[in-house]
């Protein structure tokens, strides 16, 4: 690694000052959370900041709580942590799984959501679990907070909509009501320790008949980045989730997808995987919506 | 022979010698040495596949900060060509030379060009990128049809084919050309009611060790030095060492440390003379170790191959003639393991009619080392799927169809010796009958069957065996522990001497300590190293009989070794108390002196191994992924010493098949950079793709061994790649017969049925 | 510039200088003299590292060790008290759970967690949690068997 220094604020006016002094002196300045991916990237040579910002420190950053009917993730919060908490299993499990499926227990003890977020990597397992679920970035900057939807929140590969001198706070999203399930699922060669050659998520809510009322599917790993794709959602809105409203979805997300091909697929097998996994994806949310799931 | 022996420890399963300490994180790896005043190396590795060297100036790196010495080609001497005897990769000593560190040319993305010690790593990289090397970048040669078309670039311009009949005419990529055959091959075919003809293909894939490469090196002004590494044989290190640098073998002590996974890769040299050399020009011990990244870049893959294969079968499925034209990839110098490929191909069958042929190309990929049966499963690929394949065809039950054509004792090899006792029909047997062949498939489950064969070695090999005053015994040996092998010497000295497993302790020690031994490899320790510390053993036995028939002053062949003593032969009429090996011991001092027993000896009559796998997989139709769902390897071991380290063998070869099978390769951009070079993305299995392995141990012993053992640690990985692929071929209903089975593959194929 | 960091490992004081690019695991290994933590690839991806800060497991290569600074790191080298191996370590010698012995400590450590976290884990449990612990020799079959045994041992059940 590249030699850098390093210092860890311990609160949130301390962080806001020292990014404002980087700034000011053109510091290169790499905000860092569990570093699982930045170290890896700072080892390669593919990063090479002046100064890293540690911000587990930082009491905001560790929030983990329900806020009325927010649930508040902080940007630096481990997965293993985020994962076991109890709303996140309960409301959540297709995000739960998500977030169980970024690296080994290992890589989980210290990955969080916010850098998984904010590495913006088009196969990020957990981005498009939190564009289905609806999720908003919480953004420090040197006035004040700002949100962006997740969705809007990744730019493309590794880019993100962070200004110089911001940082991601937190992700929140609304507690979901009654008749509405999320799911994800990726598909690895392997079980695990694998990057998703594509990821989908999804979240559907129901009306008072179990017609879907709305349907948010976000697909990942075939595009720069991950992303809403509202034309498959909008083929499920308005059934039940037979199947023609599953392979409409299906063929929807297929036409929004837009893959590469690189060693872990052709955007062929990508695009048809991608359709494969989203009816899959849908099945298992809805079934999520009419158990006793979602809270 | 063993069978009508009556064992007091071979066969239990003690806890090894080694345990605690690897339990408990003290145990020592290559990475773990260190001595004071060291410095740490690095290697600047080639950027192209394939390049001439222009210039190279260290000047810069020399003048960096901590820098203490940089070494490149011009560092080492020209080495002669002269074949490497012993190890496991064979090779030629030129060529070995040549890859350690490049003269003139790259021939492989990652080849060594230069290196560097300096007072810190942080130091030795930052320098590496101030050596200037100019390249001119030549085209790369990436597969086997690349390197044999009609004009294609040269890797090594004065390379002439060996093994043809007319001398070669002009330089190419074609190293070596094995023909053998036997009997009248179109009659064989004309004979035929089935014909299976089909090309099968393998890519390159890494042994995947855990622990990479490391060593530590020190040069003295006199000339003498020291190696501290994880190897799989140091006195091999120690030689390929000594060659590579020009010095005599006396010159250098290797002391092999605790290795961290090998399986034939470790058998070779990479950076010990790199280090050796940068310790002779800095003055100071240098230490390196390889990333995972240089481990994949530089170090010994295993062959792709492309084996072109024609079966002809009776109705009755009896093999009528086979021919096999195979070609492996050697990686950027000659001496990849066809010939041992070539041998194994049609080894298991009673084949009168056959012709193979074994080409070695060259291919700007690093320089194939040996993994594990080295050979061997690309070649029984490519017959175990013919013979799937052609039971399917013929409505024969495929260990059935394997049953009728088995090998058996007194049957010649068609490789040319005979067959003392093995076990193939037994472990076919044994399948047909095992629970897992006879309950019944679950839904869409393919299953598969495959045999494995592996020669194995026995190669030259020494031990001591001392006993202690108070009668606890140390074996000393010079094969580093790659697996549990301390336990199978202590058990086979606790077994001869007649004394408790717990007495005995067995040191690994390092060229200067223990007597010559060959490499950890070819399956040969417990066989030939075994054979060597019975032999030890034996010789302390006989110390013991003299003694004591000189202290009852009766004749040596007036008493007799029982039960861990001596005791006067029955109706000897001597009274005498019997002597244990401790009240000798104790009383050495009085008694001719130390008990010390010492044999060497260059092992014959090691027992081929033969082994049956069973596979249940299911593709998952819409994705092309597949699940190995049940597995189980059934192999003869001869005598099984310690049946959990041989269990072992059975399931960490297995599982290291089906990585071959289902997921990893080489990935290569097309200017021939290895784009998937770490644990990320080249795709060794985890723990959750797997199910139990289950194992069953035959035990057909090797007369050849005194306890009947025959190795046991390559066979394992040679069946699982047909033994998946014919299960997947199953699941899938079509036939596989590329590696990997990945699941863009099996969705192409699946498209295709 | 150097960073001072004072931390605890293995319920011990320790402290030490180090640039702030040094992770964790060279300070282990290098500064500590603690090598049962092994570097098997330095991106996360085997395991070999594995030690719980403050708790939480975690690969040492992808720590720096300046983040360390008042928290608490356990490694392989405490696992084991003067008197007992733990009944983890046991179980690996027991069933042959281990051959070459370099991915052992990673296993020892994680297991460890996983049981602290969940005493009474399916194979399936198991086997998920330690993909992230490569082994390259055993096929994994014996040290899923040695984590259940052990498990069932510190239920209080015949293992």
């Amino acid at each position: 690694m590249q030699g850098f220094a390093y210092e860890a604020p311990s609160s949130l006016e301390a962080l806001r000052a020292r990014l404002a002094a980087a700034q000011g002196a053109g510091e290169l300045t790499q905000v860092l959370a569990g570093g699982t991916d930045l170290l890896v990237q700072m080892k390669q040579g593919q990063r090479a900041p002046g100064l890293i910002l540690d911000i587990k420190r930082v009491g905001e950053t560790q929030a983990l709580a329900v806020d009325g009917d927010t649930l508040v993730i902080g940007a630096s919060v481990p997965a293993a942590k985020a994962k076991a908490f109890p709303l996140v299993a309960e409301a959540f499990p297709g995000l739960a799984h998500a977030i169980d499926l970024i690296g080994s227990s290992q890589i989980q003890g210290r990955a969080s959501l916010g850098g998984n977020l904010c590495n913006a990597s088009p196969a990020g397992d957990t981005i498009p679990a939190l564009i289905a679920n609806g999720f908003e970035a919480q953004i420090l900057t040197a006035e004040g907070l700002r949100t962006l939807p997740v969705e809007a929140f990744v730019t493309g590969v590794g880019k993100n909509a962070l200004a110089a001198g911001e940082v991601l706070l937190a992700l929140q999203a609304p507690v979901p009501g009654p008749r509405s399930g999320d799911a994800y699922q990726r598909f690895t060669p392997r079980t695990e320790m694998d990057i998703a050659v594509v990821g989908v998520g999804a979240r559907l809510t129901l009306d008072d008949a179990g017609v879907i009322a709305s349907a948010r599917i976000a697909l990942g790993a075939v595009a720069p980045h991950a992303f809403l794709a509202e034309a498959a959602g909008a083929a499920l809105v308005g059934t039940r989730g037979e199947p023609e409203a599953l392979e409409a979805a299906a063929a929807a997300a297929m036409e929004a997808a837009k893959p590469i091909s690189d060693k872990r697929g052709s955007a062929d097998f990508r695009r048809r995987i991608c359709g494969v996994l989203v009816k899959r994806v849908v099945a298992q949310a809805l079934e999520r919506c009419t158990t006793e799931g979602a809270k | 022979m063993s069978e009508a022996m009556d064992f007091k420890v071979i066969g239990t399963r003690p806890i090894r010698p080694d345990g605690v300490d690897k339990v408990t994180g003290r145990a020592s790896f290559g990475a773990d040495f260190s001595l004071p005043g060291m410095l740490e190396g690095a290697v600047l590795r080639s950027p192209h596949a394939h390049a001439r060297i222009k210039s190279i100036n260290t000047d810069k790196a020399l003048a960096a900060p901590g820098v203490k010495a940089v070494v490149t080609g011009a560092d080492f001497p020209q080495v002669a060509a002269g074949a490497i005897e012993g190890g496991e990769g064979g090779g030629d000593f030129a060529d070995l030379a040549g890859n350690v560190i490049a003269r003139g040319k790259v021939r492989y993305h990652g080849h060594a060009v230069a290196a560097v010690a300096a007072q810190s790593r942080a130091q030795a990289l930052a320098a590496l990128a101030l050596i200037e090397v100019e390249y001119e970048p030549l085209p790369a040669v990436l597969s086997l049809d690349a390197a044999l078309a009609e004009s294609a670039p040269l890797i090594d311009e004065g390379l002439m084919t060996s093994g043809l009949p007319e001398p070669a005419a002009a330089p190419s990529n074609l190293a070596s050309v094995i023909e053998m055959g036997n009997g009248d091959l179109e009659a064989g075919f004309a004979e035929a009611a089935l014909i299976i003809e089909r090309r099968y293909q393998t890519p390159t894939v890494h042994q995947g060790y855990i622990e990479p490469h490391a060593c530590v090196g020190r040069w003295g002004q006199d000339d003498q030095a020291m190696l501290w590494c994880c190897t799989q044989g140091a006195f091999d290190v120690r030689s390929m060492t000594a060659k590579v640098l020009g010095q005599p073998v006396g010159s250098l002590k290797v002391i092999p440390s605790e290795i961290g996974g090998g399986f034939g890769g470790k058998t070779t040299v990479y950076l010990e003379p790199l280090a050796l050399q940068l310790s002779k020009k800095s003055g100071r011990p240098v230490r390196m170790v390889m990333t995972r990244e240089e481990v994949f870049r530089a170090t010994g893959p295993a062959s792709a191959a492309t084996i072109d294969l024609r079966m002809g079968f009776s109705s009755d499925g009896k093999i009528t003639a086979a021919e096999a034209i195979m070609a492996y990839e050697a990686g950027a110098f000659p001496g990849s393991p066809v010939g041992p490929g070539t041998m194994c191909v049609f080894a298991p069958y009673r084949i009168a009619n056959f012709r193979i042929k074994g080409m070695d190309v060259l291919v700007n990929k690093p320089k194939a080392a040996a993994y594990r049966a080295p050979g061997a499963p690309q070649a029984l690929f490519a017959t175990e799927s013919a013979m799937d394949e052609a039971a399917q065809k013929l409505g024969i039950d495929p260990i059935e169809l394997r049953l009728r054509n088995a090998v058996e004792e007194g049957d010649s090899a068609i490789y040319g010796p005979k067959f003392g006792p093995i076990g193939l029909r037994a472990c076919l047997e044994a399948a047909a009958a095992h629970p897992h062949y006879t309950k019944a498939k679950d839904a869409g489950v393919g299953r598969g069957v495959a045999v494995g064969f592996w020669f194995n070695v026995g190669l030259q090999s020494s031990a001591e065996v001392h006993i202690n005053e108070d009668g606890t015994v140390t074996v000393i040996e010079g094969n580093p522990d790659i697996g549990g092998s301390r336990a199978s010497m202590a058990l086979m000295a606790a077994e001869t001497l007649g004394v408790p497993y717990e007495s005995v302790r067995v040191v690994v020690a390092d060229t200067e300590t223990a007597g010559f031994s060959n490499v950890t490899g070819g399956s040969r320790v417990t066989f030939a190293t075994g054979m060597a510390v019975v032999e030890a053993s034996k010789d302390i036995i006989a110390q013991c009989c003299s003694r004591a028939a000189s202290l009852w002053s009766t004749d040596e062949d007036m008493v007799e070794w029982r039960d861990g003593a001596v005791h006067p032969r029955p109706g000897v009429n001597v009274e005498a108390t019997p002597l244990s090996l401790k009240d000798l011991a104790g009383q050495a001092g009085r008694m001719g002196g130390p008990l010390l027993g010492k044999a060497s000896l260059n092992a014959r009559g090691a027992g081929p191994g033969f082994s049956v796998n069973l596979c249940d997989a299911l593709v998952d139709q819409e994705t092309g992924q597949v699940q190995v769902k049940a597995f189980t390897a059934i192999q003869d071991a001869g005598k099984a010493i310690h049946p959990s380290y041989v269990e072992g063998q059975l399931q960490g070869g297995a599982v290291q098949g089906i990585g071959w099978a289902l997921n990893e390769e080489y990935v290569y951009s097309p200017d021939g950079i290895m784009e998937n070079a770490g644990f990320l993305d080249y795709r060794i299995p985890v723990a959750s793709d797997l199910p139990m392995i289950e194992t069953q141990i035959i035990e057909v012993p090797n007369p050849g061994h005194p306890y009947g053992v025959r190795g046991v640690g390559e066979t394992p990985i040679v069946a699982p790649l047909a033994a998946v692929a014919n299960a997947v071929s199953a699941s899938a209903g079509v036939r596989m017969t590329e590696l990997p089975l990945s699941p863009p593959r099996v969705l192409e194929a699946l498209d295709q049925a | 510039m150097k960073v001072h960091v004072q931390t605890e490992v293995n319920g011990e004081a320790v402290e030490f200088l180090c640039d702030p690019t040094t992770t964790l695991l060279e300070v282990l290994r290098d500064n500590l003299g603690l090598r049962g933590s092994k570097e098997g690839c330095g991106t996360g991806d085997c395991g070999a590292c594995s030690v719980e800060l403050d708790g939480a497991l975690a690969c040492s290569c992808l720590i720096l060790a300046a983040e360390t600074q008042g928290r608490s790191v356990a490694t392989i080298e405490g696992v084991a008290t003067p008197e007992a191996l733990h009944p983890l370590q046991s179980h690996l010698l027991k069933s042959a759970g281990l051959q070459c012995g370099v991915c052992t400590p990673g296993i020892v450590v994680a297991a460890k967690h996983l049981l602290e976290q969940d005493p009474n884990p399916t194979e399936e449990a198991v086997r998920y949690f330690l993909a992230g612990n490569l082994c390259r020799c055993t096929g994994y079959d014996k040290i899923i068997r040695a984590v259940l045994d052990a498990a069932a041992e510190m239920r209080g059940e015949a293992a």
